[in-house]
């Protein structure tokens, strides 16, 4: 099924927001944009979700939660894991990306800016300690897939860049 | 059950896996951290797209099978994976020089994939594509940093990609299944991307300053399930648990 929006009935966004991302527990999984659809069919809630990365670790756990959080309030579940379409940092809330900021990660910048970054070096990633944009790159790939490695030339302080994907 | 697509999905997703194994490889023995943790993360990029297309084989497949049993309990002459891919991580101008060589291809059939008329194949394809073109441009700068680095770095990345190149025209070779699924408008005409491989391929050793090949010796053979040596070693590393302790979970 190709799901292009998502549809979320409004009794099961309470619930849903509840279930937060296992790597970035501040993070909901409703504000990552992985729950693509949630739907109540003969009393039983219907959840899509859809990974961030193809081989993010965390999806099972997330699959989990969400069955455990909706039995708790009365609902027996059925997920179902789906490719199309596919994930894209544009899914991310602006509350969500608040929330990546205050965990320490800087949230991804548009496509073109994300190029300038990891690509050609410009300085333009936000130091989420100190706010400072004279950082740099230290590594494409940071403490999972989804993110980069930067460090502060200002603080010194190490950070994680959620990458851009489109 | 259809072989042909069968026996297709897995010549996409056994690159996949194997290169996903050495990748793993590294896991802690990396030359620095952060590389360390870069190839582990590539590593896991290609599981991930490995699992959904031996979930989508084994449902093609319709008896007991699993994607964990498509993974582990094949033998050797099963496993459909070009021969480049198994090479082992001789030094990380190797590991790299590999991952490179097939970024470049894998980037450009992912391309070609996504217009498959089967849904699951071209949706995998969206999906992985995003991933593939941060693994090119990782490993396209390490060409070029240890290219254009040192005189030893140049000379250890030279001598790997002459070493490699050998394995390169195989990515563009035809099977059988690879020509029934194109004439269905499942599968990609590989044979249309070797000019934009390796225009691409050249001008990035052109950029790393290295030379590029002129043997005109080519290794193929992986794809009809006869291997190097190598294939061997690594899925007696790969299969060992699942071997000693048959369907053990965790």
């Amino acid at each position: 099924m190709i799901a292009t929006e998502q549809h979320i009935d409004s009794k099961l966004i309470r619930i849903l927001e509840k279930v937060s991302d296992p790597e970035i527990p501040v993070l909901s999984i409703m504000d990552m944009g992985v729950v693509r659809s949630a739907i109540i069919e003969n009393d039983i809630v219907k959840v899509q979700i859809t990974p961030t990365y193809s081989g993010c670790p965390a999806m099972d756990v997330i699959g989990d939660d969400i069955r455990k959080a909706l039995k708790e309030a009365g609902y027996k579940s059925e997920i179902e894991l789906i490719l199309s379409p596919a994930w894209t940092t544009d899914w991310i809330t602006t509350r969500g990306r608040k929330a990546l900021e205050n965990y320490g990660i800087a949230a991804p910048l548009d496509a073109e800016a994300d190029k300038d970054v990891l690509l050609r070096g410009k300085k333009i990633v936000k130091c989420t300690h100190c706010g400072s944009t004279n950082t740099r790159l230290v590594s494409q790939f940071g403490s999972t897939a989804c993110k980069a490695q930067f460090q502060c030339n200002d603080c010194q302080e190490p950070f994680d860049y959620f990458k851009c994907l489109k | 059950m259809n072989n042909n697509i069968y026996k297709y999905i897995l010549s996409i997703a056994d690159n996949s896996l194997i290169l996903g194994q050495r990748m793993g490889e590294l896991c802690g023995h990396g030359p620095s951290l952060e590389t360390d943790i870069a190839c582990t993360n590539i590593s896991l990029d290609l599981f991930g797209q490995v699992r959904s297309y031996y979930q989508y084989a084994a449902k093609i497949a319709g008896d007991e099978r699993s994607e964990d049993d498509i993974a582990m309990l094949r033998k050797e002459r099963d496993y459909l994976n070009v021969l480049l891919v198994e090479q082992p991580n001789t030094d990380f101008a190797y590991t790299m020089a590999r991952q490179f060589l097939f970024d470049v291809y894998h980037f450009l059939f992912l391309q070609e994939l996504q217009k498959s008329i089967d849904l699951t194949l071209s949706a995998i394809a969206v999906k992985s594509l995003k991933e593939v073109s941060y693994h090119q441009r990782f490993s396209s700068d390490w060409i070029k940093r240890l290219g254009d680095g040192t005189e030893e770095s140049r000379q250890k990345m030279q001598e790997a990609i002459n070493t490699l190149w050998t394995y390169t025209e195989e990515l563009f070779h035809q099977t059988e299944a690879d020509k029934a699924m194109v004439a269905e408008g499942i599968g990609v005409d590989v044979t249309k991307l070797k000019d934009a491989y390796y225009s691409k391929v050249n001008n990035i050793l052109e950029e790393a300053t290295l030379t590029i090949p002129e043997s005109k010796y080519f290794q193929k053979g992986g794809k009809q399930g006869i291997h190097s040596e190598h294939l061997g070693f690594l899925l007696t590393e790969l299969q060992y648990m699942q071997r000693v302790y048959p369907n053990m979970e965790w």
